[in-house]
């Protein structure tokens, strides 16, 4: 926001060099002396610790890189059964918090009394069941989800072939609580005039939804939900915990090996970086295409 | 890769890549031809399957790491290796699957993997719920330290409450040392591998790692003589083989396995391409524990 | 369930310290948040790269890294955060003062993630003052510093209340993974040790860990719907 100080005349943008200068300096300077100097003093950057991850005449470089590809391999497809199982159920989830809370204010005179007053208790005890779930699975980390699931879905009979699964399911359950909220609040932001528009030309409450409500509310949201990729593609590598075999969890077989914990975390951090980035930006511009 | 590349990789990285990499096609995994077995065992299904699913680490150097090849290697894979052979199936045949220790019993239960070769301390609450074959090693809990500390004398030391001691969550030696603590809070470190706990040894954040011998052993032969063990094991930990409870003739064919291995040399040739890569005295088999 | 009753206090226990590990990374994240926000608005380009640089970084890697630099990272830097052994402070926060570092790793890995994210809801926040009110500053002759402090930042916390409280609360969640990277006797580490270790039932230990993270995250997310609402309410 460049309203908050004048176009600088000369000598402000003298001082804004100097400045400038001086802090460029110490960043420098203080970046040498505070963590390339101990680094090189413990031979951080030796080539026999870099060169299987940056040299490819290094006899395991394509091994290394083979098996660090894999497991980015195994990040991606864990986040994406991830995305689109929580988008599912999200979707589902908002849909039906949305009703519920349309139908808590109906009271079904045409079927009589009890039966109606039956009918509105089940409602309001959904609607309250479905907030409880929401606000409990917003609440605990997703680590705990993730770990728990791992743990306690076998005692109850269900098992899968590999970690990847229990990774997914705790991923989603999280995802999709926080998906469905996004969804909901888009839809319940949006002007009052679509739903009785859309209930003037006789749609069905479940109708307005599906053809109004949402497809506007995922227009609004969709910045919001590729940033919600970015944080679901960071959280597969909590799957090192119930050992699957992601990205970090490679680079940590890896580091057994070639004993270079330093410099293998900063390659597949590099990567993560890189991954997300790109994903933020295509929010961004997303984004400015929606406001203009 | 043949063998003209295992000597410059062996150099770099004895443990994990030598096995893998050499020792692909040794004697000892080379499968029976077609042996027979009595209808409706497990070995019958195994062995007419052609395939056998083996439970065992990929982050426990010398006896299941996982190399750069993608490969577990180790002597419980050597182990699972004769196994398989016993049952005419060949190594290649062998599906590893990861089971850290907090899935061990589950995936036995389950029936997820058909054995469980994994370090596996055999102990009386573990035999609640499945049965172990063996056992084919005992292994004792010992503590390392760096090569220049003379201040660390055996678990006792850590009692004065000053000393930092690190091992992996979930594990046994983590449980024993926890009774030599003062306090836990500030005593006790836990990661995931123990590669991590070396690395803390290494940035001294921590004084020692704690956990069985061997693995220890793996370190310090990496380490350049960074890193020493001191004292005696402290505790014993017989390594068995995990099958399903009920099944008792399967247990008894892998105790058979076991007990004909240990004198005709396949055990120690096992030994001596994983774990004898630091430790070349091949310890004599334990007698099997047939409960 | 008899293991929540039995093992009560490791519950209150693990709740406790991860509600210190909680407080004190909030106040690092929003301290360097706030910096880093003020440098992202500075008129010094590299003051501005810095902050852009910062923030890109921490945004877009996973905390699994971040917190493994500061765990494997410091230590070969030659430090254990022995800066954060404030005299006064460590009496309230013993576990500040120990040999072991973990404690303090996982403050500094908090509040170094959080802060990202911390200063882009306070940046959002200035965004959403609007320029006439900036404008309206230099008009009557306020310099950066004064326009900053008496115009924008007054309404721009206004607005970045709602999101810095939702950061916070990612922030309480996240702090679960200190358990895992050295730490001990935190909620999650120690619940997680209770079902791998010492074989208790999978879901009243479950249900103990859900209840220490509600217990702090519930609440502020309440007030921060309370708050949200009567906001849309006054606008």
């Amino acid at each position: 926001m460049t309203v908050l100080y004048d176009a600088p005349g000369p000598r402000a943008r003298r001082r804004t060099v100097v400045i400038s200068a001086i802090a460029a300096v110490l960043v420098v300077a203080g970046g040498y002396r505070l963590v390339y100097q101990p680094l090189a003093d413990q031979g951080q950057f030796s080539a026999e610790l870099w060169g299987p991850l940056l040299n490819p005449g290094n006899e395991q470089f394509s091994l290394v890189w083979r098996r660090i590809l894999e497991g980015f391999q195994a990040t991606l497809i864990a986040a994406g059964y991830a995305i689109v199982a929580s988008l599912v159920a999200g979707t589902a989830l908002a849909v039906l918090r949305v009703q519920l809370r349309s139908l808590v204010l109906r009271r079904f005179t045409a079927v009589g009394g009890p039966v109606a007053l039956l009918i509105r208790g089940l409602v309001l005890l959904l609607m309250w069941l479905t907030r409880f779930c929401v606000e409990v699975f917003r609440g605990i980390p997703v680590v705990i989800t993730i770990f728990f699931v791992w743990v306690a879905l076998p005692e109850f009979g269900i098992t899968f072939e590999t970690s990847r699964w229990y990774l997914v399911i705790g991923l989603s359950i999280y995802n999709a609580v926080v998906i469905g909220e996004v969804l909901r609040s888009g839809m319940e932001g949006l002007p009052g005039g679509q739903r009785e528009a859309a209930h003037a030309v006789g749609l069905t409450p479940f109708q307005t939804t599906r053809l109004i409500l949402l497809p506007q509310a995922f227009r609004i949201m969709l910045p919001a939900l590729i940033s919600q990729l970015v944080v679901v593609l960071k959280d597969t590598s909590l799957g090192f915990i119930i050992s699957y075999e992601e990205a970090l969890r490679v680079g940590s077989q890896v580091v057994q090996v070639l004993e270079n914990p330093i410099q293998v975390y900063t390659v597949i951090g590099a990567v993560y970086i890189l991954v997300n980035y790109g994903l933020s930006k295509l929010a961004q511009y997303i984004q400015r295409r929606q406001s203009r | 890769m043949r063998l003209k590349n295992c000597v410059p990789l062996a150099a770099i990285a004895v443990l994990a890549m030598g096995v893998a990499a050499c020792g692909e096609d040794s004697e000892s995994s080379e499968p029976r031809d077609k042996p027979s077995f009595a209808a409706g065992t497990t070995m019958e299904r195994l062995s007419n399957a052609q395939k056998i699913v083996v439970g065992t680490k990929f982050d426990q150097p010398l006896f299941g790491l996982k190399g750069l090849d993608g490969k577990p290697a180790g002597f419980d894979v050597e182990i699972a290796k004769i196994i398989a052979a016993e049952l005419g199936i060949p190594a290649d045949k062998i599906e590893y699957k990861e089971t850290p220790s907090q899935v061990r019993e589950q995936v036995v239960e389950q029936g997820t993997v058909d054995i469980v070769v994994a370090t596996y301390t055999i102990n009386d609450k573990r035999k609640e719920r499945i049965a172990f074959a063996g056992p084919y090693y005992v292994a004792g809990q010992q503590i390392m330290v760096r090569a220049d500390d003379s201040s660390i004398t055996g678990p006792d030391s850590f009692k004065a409450g000053d000393k930092k001691v690190c091992s992996v969550s979930g594990s046994t030696p983590a449980a024993n040392i926890k009774s030599y603590l003062q306090d836990e809070a500030a005593q006790l470190v836990l990661f995931d591998t123990y590669q991590k706990c070396v690395d803390a040894l290494k940035a001294e954040t921590v004084d020692a790692v704690t956990t069985d011998n061997v693995i220890l052993s793996g370190f310090i032969s990496k380490s350049d003589g960074a890193y020493k063990l001191i004292g005696t094991k402290f505790t014993e930990e017989p390594y068995g083989i995990g099958v399903k409870k009920d099944d008792a003739e399967f247990r008894a064919f892998i105790n058979d396995v076991l007990e004909s291995i240990a004198t005709d040399g396949r055990y120690e040739e096992a030994w001596k391409t994983t774990v004898g890569k630091v430790d070349p005295e091949v310890p004599s088999a334990p007698a099997v524990d047939r409960y | 369930m008899s293991v929540l009753v039995d093992q009560f206090s490791v519950f209150v226990n693990g709740f406790w310290l991860t509600l210190q590990l909680c407080v004190l990374s909030a106040i690092g994240a929003l301290l360097i948040g706030g910096i880093a926000a003020v440098m992202r608005i500075a008129p010094a380009p590299p003051l501005r790269g810095l902050g852009t640089a910062y923030v890109t970084i921490f945004r877009n890697v996973p905390l699994t890294v971040v917190f493994f630099f500061t765990v494997f990272g410091l230590p070969a830097l030659g430090t254990t955060a022995d800066f954060l052994r404030i005299p006064i402070l460590d009496l309230a926060f013993p576990r500040l003062a120990i040999d072991l570092p973990f404690f303090r790793f996982a403050i500094i890995a908090l509040s170094l993630y959080t802060g990202a994210f911390v200063c882009e809801a306070l940046r959002s926040g200035v965004n959403a003052v609007s320029p006439g009110q900036a404008e309206a500053g230099r008009a009557i002759g306020l310099g950066f510093r004064q326009n900053l402090w008496h115009v924008v930042l007054p309404q721009a916390w206004q607005a970045s209340v709602v999101p810095l409280g939702s950061v916070i609360i990612a922030m309480i969640k996240n702090s679960a993974l200190a358990g895992f990277f050295g730490l001990t006797g935190d909620l999650s580490q120690s619940g997680a040790e209770l079902v791998t270790v010492r074989g208790f039932p999978v879901v009243p230990v479950f249900i103990g860990i859900a209840v220490g993270f509600l217990v702090m995250t519930m609440p502020l997310g309440l007030l921060l719907d309370r708050i949200e609402s009567r906001g849309a309410m006054t606008r």
